[in-house]
């Protein structure tokens, strides 16, 4: 079943699951369930959630073409559909539906 | 307390179900018609489960890359994973033999819910235990479904963008129940400046270490006593 070239997709496979893993128990290891969390992580620990939010939004908005056609309009668009929905009904399902919808009807019908 | 555990466990899982069903769903359907079928769909998600990184693996696969280049990539598109750990080192205390599964799940989105911490009236280790294990769940039957679909006939293309609106929905909910603005406007200026400067493939690290560095140093002036 497995041949030369699925042996070696398997070993990939394995490496990005090993060093995904890695990553996320590595914090773990350093700071033990044991051990007093030092302040200096405690404090990140509490300040990092708002700022890793920020990074990951500009994350997914990384490939967008402002300078291009449709000039980053169905995404400026659908995020401000998100934020308002979000700030008059404080409704998570409703602000991440309603802001999908949007951006969907937007690439695939009014900027194709 | 049981059921209320896992009805409130539910329900915040929701917005990630609908991101997670969809984009595993396009996982499987990349990941299928580069000919790797099912099997490969469940190994990935279930042994991977990263997201971006499993889209990212598609290439790495098709193109025969390396083991180095496999495990540099990984750990450039993952490291955030670090940030992520760090922030719940303290949440995490105590959750005795659910820890291990806990901190293997941990994903942009399960972050993303188990960062606002657990709420009132519930156990907090079943809470965290049950988002993570849902969260993995979607993710898993996405990529199961995409990759025995092969193709529909219909159009998916922007459903993606149900990622993007969660984050921005956190982002935003974050916003208007603090009043220290400070970390969300230095990870919003820090990211986009590094997009500007390193673009899309490599602006995460340096994203995280100006994070990081800013933070520190604002911590150390004092002007964080009273909010710490």
């Amino acid at each position: 079943m497995l041949d030369g070239f699925r042996l070696h997709s398997a070993a990939l496979v394995a490496v990005m699951a090993l060093v995904t893993a890695g990553l996320r128990f590595l914090p773990f290891l350093i700071f033990g369930e044991n051990r007093q969390t030092p302040k200096l992580i405690t404090y990140l620990g509490k300040v990092l959630p708002y700022a890793i939010m920020a990074m990951l939004v500009v994350y997914c908005l990384k490939s967008v073409t402002p300078l291009e056609y449709p000039y980053a309009l169905p995404e400026l668009i659908s995020c401000a559909v998100v934020v308002l929905l979000h700030i008059w009904k404080r409704n998570t399902l409703l602000s991440i539906g309603g802001g999908t919808a949007c951006y969907m009807l937007l690439v695939q019908v009014i900027f194709k | 307390m049981l059921k209320q555990t896992a009805k409130t466990a539910f329900l915040h899982t929701i917005p990630v179900m609908t991101g997670y069903l969809f984009l595993g769903f396009g996982f499987g359907i990349i990941l299928q018609q580069n000919g790797y079928g099912l099997g490969w769909a469940l190994a990935m998600s279930l042994f991977i489960y990263a997201g971006s990184m499993q889209y990212v693996g598609v290439g790495l696969l098709t193109g025969g890359a390396s083991l180095v280049t496999a495990a540099v990539t990984t750990l450039m598109v993952n490291a955030r994973h670090l940030f992520y750990g760090i922030s719940m080192v303290d949440a995490y205390k105590g959750t005795g033999k659910r820890k291990p599964y806990l901190i293997f799940a941990l994903t942009d989105e399960t972050y993303s819910l188990v960062s606002q911490g657990a709420p009132e009236n519930v156990d907090r280790k079943r809470y965290y235990f049950l988002v993570s294990l849902l969260n993995q769940c979607y993710w898993v039957v996405g990529s199961a479904l995409g990759a025995l679909a092969g193709k529909l006939p219909m159009d998916f293309t922007g459903i993606d963008f149900a990622l993007t609106a969660l984050f921005i929905t956190i982002f935003v909910e974050q916003w208007l129940t603090t009043k220290n603005h400070f970390p969300a406007l230095v990870g919003l200026i820090s990211a986009v400046l590094c997009l500007a400067i390193f673009g899309g493939d490599r602006f995460l690290i340096p994203t995280m270490v100006l994070i990081a560095t800013t933070l520190i140093i604002h911590r150390s002036t004092g002007k964080e006593e009273k909010d710490a």
